[in-house]
């Protein structure tokens, strides 16, 4: 598994959250997930405001091939959205843990992070 | 899982692999979308030796596929054509769609992968009658060479007979056991060459030495529906007749004394109020999918087949619907009603689809 950024915490289903320095959390899927995926052509996102529960769908993504859906890695109210995917889907694609980012939500509970995988467990994930 | 004779060829170029229909094959190299512009703008190659090939020997061959298929093989009696057509079951159910190809006295037929046994024993036991015997070529695979550069770069591989590029639309010729056709599964001009196993790993480099772009199943499902092109067992299946199917077109009547199977069963079909497939156009945002329910001022309906179409730039679809559609309906995604158009499901063809 090739450069996956360390200050990330993962779900199993290739979802990835990180820590602001505000607090707030940065959500997105992995580059192992884009690979998956293929082409990227469609997302589909929360609307600010919306109150979203960990592991629960928040978001669609759609390549070419299939569509699948996203789910959240923390429960929170969603802070901000990346208005850019809707015009450049494929930046999901090129830049998965920087430019490609879905979301951003204010996290309601942080102990929900003891449930998220460390960079070297979901590499583990991804090889199985 | 059964491997093409190229596998090794596909691991090399680093594709990614799935299984279809028990087959391991490359469903892309690199990009999907890279990929379907390939063709779309210059060529690409692809490697769907998965396809069932079929061999004749013997009885009365012209006879026996004017039993079993319901376009009529009289048109391409004469030699050096190929047919594109439906076989149906006694109920007007369409088991399979299909090429027979026609050049030097000889038959071949081109069949989907996932039918492989069911068309065999379909062949054989409709065969015994006209004395005809069924050869199974497992020992050949099929080379696509498609787009609008594929003719010229066809003619710079040497072992491919120049008189391959004399071919018209539907024309096909053999070179001693090989069989060239223009015929294929993208819209664009090109050929497929049926060639033994044994060569076929030599003529793919070799396409690729000329500049073939390779091209996996991914990208050949996208440039089939941009041409408005069936995928068995997706836009059809069994439970489908040629009318709801837009295959009303390969359905040969025209010789009344002629008794096909499934022909009756066809007759007592009241068109006029049979569904269609019709292509549709996304026009909100999303992605048109499978399964979609559609709706229109006089009816309703369901895609067939959707995805995104990289050359149109926004999400297209085949559907089967009810008559009386104008130009514009609903499809529910996700909940949702968005916007589509209905529209000719040839989104993208440049060639022909019969002599």
């Amino acid at each position: 598994m090739k450069n996956i950024p360390g200050d990330l915490k993962f779900l199993s289903s290739h979802e990835w959250a990180r820590v602001e320095s505000d607090g707030t959390i940065t959500i997105g899927i992995s580059d192992h997930a884009q690979d998956l995926l293929g082409d990227i052509v469609f997302v589909e996102l929360p609307e600010v405001g919306q109150t979203l529960d960990a592991e629960t769908d928040a978001a669609i993504v759609e390549s070419v091939k299939a569509a699948s859906d996203v789910y959240s890695p923390l429960s929170g109210e969603v802070m901000e959205v990346n208005s850019l995917l809707e015009d450049q889907p494929e930046i999901i694609n090129t830049s998965p843990y920087e430019d490609g980012w879905f979301y951003k939500l204010t996290p309601s509970d942080l102990s929900e992070l003891d449930n998220l995988l460390s960079p070297e467990d979901y590499s583990d994930v991804c090889e199985d | 899982m059964n491997k093409t004779p190229l596998y090794d060829a596909h691991i090399k170029l680093g594709a990614k692999m799935v299984n279809f229909s028990n087959w391991e094959m490359p469903i892309s190299y690199s990009s999907l979308i890279e990929e379907h512009n390939a063709v779309r703008n210059a060529v690409g190659v692809f490697d769907v030796s998965h396809m069932s090939i079929f061999d004749f020997d013997g009885g009365d061959q012209v006879a026996f596929f004017e039993k079993i298929f319901a376009n009529d093989v009289k048109k391409i009696s004469k030699g050096n054509k190929a047919i594109y057509g439906a076989l149906l079951n006694e109920k007007g159910g369409i088991l399979d769609d299909l090429i027979i190809y026609n050049a030097n006295d000889k038959f071949r037929l081109v069949s989907n992968c996932s039918t492989r046994n069911q068309n065999r024993q379909w062949f054989e036991k409709h065969a015994v009658e006209f004395g005809v015997k069924v050869i199974e070529r497992s020992d050949m695979g099929i080379l696509a060479i498609q787009g609008p550069e594929a003719m010229s770069k066809i003619l710079a591989i040497k072992e491919i007979h120049a008189e391959a590029n004399n071919l018209q639309s539907f024309g096909c010729m053999f070179d001693d056991d090989r069989l060239y056709a223009k015929t294929g599964y993208t819209g664009e001009d090109g050929l497929e060459l049926i060639v033994p196993n044994m060569a076929i790993n030599d003529l793919w480099d070799q396409a690729l030495e000329v500049g073939c772009v390779p091209i996996g199943l991914g990208a050949r499902d996208t440039l089939r529906l941009e041409a408005g092109l069936n995928l068995y067992g997706n836009d059809m299946t069994i439970n489908n007749h040629p009318y709801e199917s837009n295959l009303g077109w390969t359905i040969d009547m025209s010789d009344e004394s002629r008794q096909f199977i499934g022909k009756d069963a066809l007759l007592s079909i009241d068109q006029s109020k049979s569904q269609k497939i019709v292509g549709v156009i996304l026009r909100d945002r999303g992605i048109l999918r499978s399964g979609y329910e559609i709706t229109h001022e006089q009816g309703k309906g369901e895609v067939l087949s959707g995805s995104f179409s990289p050359t149109l730039q926004s999400s297209i679809g085949l559907a089967r619907v009810d008559q009386g559609y104008q130009e514009n309906g609903k499809v529910f995604i996700r909940n949702k009603a968005l916007n589509i158009e209905f529209v000719s499901p040839r989104f993208i063809r440049k060639v022909k689809m019969q002599p």
